[in-house]
């Protein structure tokens, strides 16, 4: 069965856990005997039922009162499977909505229609534009608190285009619900006959896969080299996953930054029939021809095939969830495809927050802040514009040991020449060790095939 | 692609990200069904090869059949196998069976066995599968990264696992600090002290976990299966406190059936390990301390 995840994300107790229990329960999700036991659990405790109850019950979360975690459930409707990602909508859990959310191909984004529009409706709603999903479908709840007033929902959804529009969102999905009372979530509800779009389920059913899109050109982020000499095995195996288009062997391989390049001598697998061809998602491994010295990270494309655009400068938009702030000309580290480098924050042209939107002149990005930034790299970087490759066009920022920030290329600058020749030695500056180490290996690996060349056919 | 081909696929690069992140990598194998997927899943990621050691904890009170079938296993795939056991805690007989109760015999001689089998305090018995012989060894360095078999639809607090989960120096996991993770971009870099746990298998199901078997034919421990008398292992654990279940199922292919429209459909997995029901919540208070 076709599965899909979905993030649904909001403002703290604007509905989410009701809306999915709901969702759990009408599509009878839920294991046998769960809705009677706490049903029954709260007519012992003398507190009326919610939906919300079924959630916690099943996410083991009840006494923190607060979703802390994107939980992982699962329902089923007739199409397919979808995997629910339950973000949560306290601002001091951002990362985990943002750790969430990053895995999701379609998101619904809730809003209460009695409280209205609030600071994390703003916030989340520009994360996900940020995180690159575009198909959001936004779900006013609470209606049943509001009469279902048509005129109430069109206020703010009125509302709430104008700021995605700020961002450069279209949204043109809002559906009036009420989780509560199951309105408009499976069927069509007699409470808003005005409403004539689809329900939560249908609007489910109706996003795509990120499976299904249209073919690229081919793209695969060299993971690995593998040499395993056990049993006599003498493949030198190039390894990653393909992000996009399609391999074959025979044909010519550039690797990006480096340029060097090669043939494909066979496809690699293990228990599986000889394959000639791999192609977009796949983790997958070929030999090639001539044996050439490349780096983890490089950029594998097809030689017949458009080039990705290197460079160690560009322009991105930028999330930070750093409990230190994001400062300029401090090294930090990038990760994008299977690269690393260091990497420094050159200018901050805007800081974006969710109720102000921009502000000019900040001397740096600040925790749940994004910005509109120009990084310049260390080295040489393969890289895309997320709007023309996601996987190729996003990257993450690591501050020390962890995962601080990430963001989206938007546009790849000119390269600098001035290379900075020392680094401050805080913990960011690992890489640079690591790419003098490649540096050497790849002088060892001229000389081992200067004097083992039999080693290398 | 399927989504059994989405979810190998997925698996894979984590572990490729694992093997050329952690300098002193191991995988934890407890001769069950999800860590012998994974051990498969190794061989596919590196292309026949296993190239971590594989980590046991032997609590002495296995299931015999297991360690026959882990030994078994480890000649015919050349593993580099690494067993640990809390030796004192046994000689002392400080266990379930002489009168501990459950939860301090799973601290002792799997919680504690595995922490400093892990950090290398404790000696590990290895087997050698070139020279084909088992060694001690003392003093041995501890593994940086170590990869586990968990999946996000066991149990409650394994919903809430990143797949790159850092550990701090005593083992102790923080649900509630985790650095975020994004895409397809892990936790890689960690301070000296602490050390990472990669779970390759959090998307997959149990169901997924017998549809993938099937598919490659992968040669699981046969307790899982009735094999005459009506009972089979559902999960695997200590003998005395895991119960097989009734059941006719004797392949993967009847297991699947059992699970999607048999008997076995919306009830637990785990409904057979004692563990997890005494007191409240009491698995995730064993995680914090570093329990699988």
């Amino acid at each position: 069965m076709q599965r899909l995840n979905i993030v649904i994300t909001g403002h703290v107790d604007h509905g989410k856990s009701t809306l999915i229990g709901r969702l759990l329960a009408d599509t009878d999700s839920l294991p046998q005997g769960k809705l009677e036991s706490v049903k029954k659990m709260c007519e012992n405790n003398a507190r009326p039922f919610e939906y919300a109850f079924l959630l916690d019950a099943l996410a083991d979360e009840q006494k923190q009162g607060i979703t802390i975690d994107s939980a992982r459930v699962f329902f089923q409707s007739k199409k397919r499977e979808y995997i629910i990602i339950d973000a949560p909508g306290h601002i001091e859990f951002l990362k985990n909505m943002i750790s969430g959310a990053s895995r999701a191909e379609a998101a619904l984004l809730l809003i209460d229609a009695k409280e209205g529009v609030a600071e994390n409706s703003k916030r989340h709603g520009m994360l996900l534009s940020l995180l690159g999903i575009k198909q959001v479908a936004i779900v006013v709840n609470k209606m049943d608190l509001v009469n279902f007033s048509e005129i109430a929902f069109n206020k703010l959804k009125i509302e709430y285009s104008e700021y995605l529009a700020t961002l450069g969102i279209k949204s043109d999905i809002f559906i009036p619900i009420s989780a509560r009372e199951g309105v408009n979530l499976i069927e069509h509800s007699s409470s808003t006959p005005w409403y004539k779009g689809p329900t939560v389920l249908e609007i489910l059913d109706s996003f795509k896969s990120v499976e299904e899109k249209e073919n690229d050109d081919f793209r695969m982020p060299l993971q690995d080299v593998y040499k395993f000499t056990r049993d006599n095995d003498d493949r030198r195996i190039y390894a990653g996953t393909v992000t996009s288009g399609e391999l074959n062997v025979g044909d010519e391989v550039v690797f990006y930054p480096s340029l060097k390049r090669s043939k494909v001598a066979s496809i690699e697998s293990f228990n599986t029939p000889v394959k000639t061809s791999v192609k977009e998602s796949e983790a997958v491994g070929f030999t090639l021809q001539t044996q050439i010295y490349v780096r983890n990270g490089d950029v594998v494309a097809r030689a017949d095939q458009s080039a990705p655009k290197v460079s160690n400068r560009f322009e991105a938009n930028l999330f930070w969830l750093g409990a230190k702030p994001l400062e300029l000309d401090k090294p930090y580290k990038i990760k994008i495809g299977s690269a690393q480098s260091t990497i420094y924050l050159e200018e901050i042209k805007r800081v974006i927050d969710g109720d102000t939107l921009d502000r000019a002149d900040e001397p740096s990005v600040g925790r749940h802040e994004a910005a509109c930034v120009i990084f310049r790299v260390h080295d040489l970087l393969a890289m895309e514009l997320f709007a023309e490759n996601q996987k190729l066009g996003r990257f993450v920022i690591v501050d020390e040991f962890d995962i601080a920030g990430g963001g989206i290329i938007t546009e790849v600058l000119e390269q600098y020449t001035n290379r900075r020749t020392k680094s401050s030695s805080v913990g960011n500056v690992l890489v640079d060790k690591a790419s003098s180490s490649a540096d050497f290996e790849e002088e060892l690996f001229a000389l081992l095939r200067k004097h083992f060349p039999h080693q290398f056919n | 692609m399927d989504h059994l081909d989405r979810l190998e696929a997925q698996s894979i690069y984590i572990l490729r990200e694992a093997y050329r992140s952690f300098p002193n990598l191991a995988m934890l194998w407890s001769i069950g069904k999800d860590s012998t997927v994974l051990l498969w899943l190794t061989r596919k990621a590196f292309f026949g090869h296993v190239p971590y050691p594989l980590v046991h904890i032997d609590t002495a009170f296995k299931i015999p059949e297991m360690i026959k079938y882990r030994d078994e296993i480890a000649v015919q795939w050349d593993l580099n196998l690494v067993v640990g056991q809390n030796k004192e805690a046994l000689a002392k007989g400080e266990t379930f069976v002489n009168g501990l109760d459950r939860l301090s015999c799973c601290k002792k001689l799997k919680s504690d066995a595995l922490k400093y089998t892990l950090d290398g305090t404790w000696a590990r018995r290895k087997w050698n599968p070139y020279k084909k012989v088992w060694e001690d060894e003392l003093n041995g360095a501890p593994y940086t990264g170590v990869i586990v078999g968990v999946r996000a639809d066991e149990e409650g607090s394994r919903s809430k696992e990143r797949v790159f989960s850092a550990r701090d120096e005593k083992s102790e996991w923080d649900a509630s600090t985790q650095p975020p993770e994004l895409w397809n971009q892990y936790k890689t870099d960690f301070a000296p002290g602490t050390h990472v746990r990669i779970h390759p298998l959090l998307e997959w199901t149990e169901l997924n976990i017998w549809e993938y078997i099937e598919r490659e034919n992968i040669p699981i421990i046969s307790l899982y299966f009735n094999n005459g008398n009506g009972k089979r292992y559902r999960s695997l654990g200590c003998f005395p406190c895991t119960a097989p279940v009734d059941s006719e199922a004797r392949n993967p292919k009847e297991i699947i059936e059992e699970l999607t429209s048999g008997k076995f459909k919306d009830i637990a997995e785990r409904s057979g390990r004692a563990q997890d029901k005494d007191g409240g919540g009491t698995l995730e208070a064993l995680r914090k301390e570093g329990y699988m």
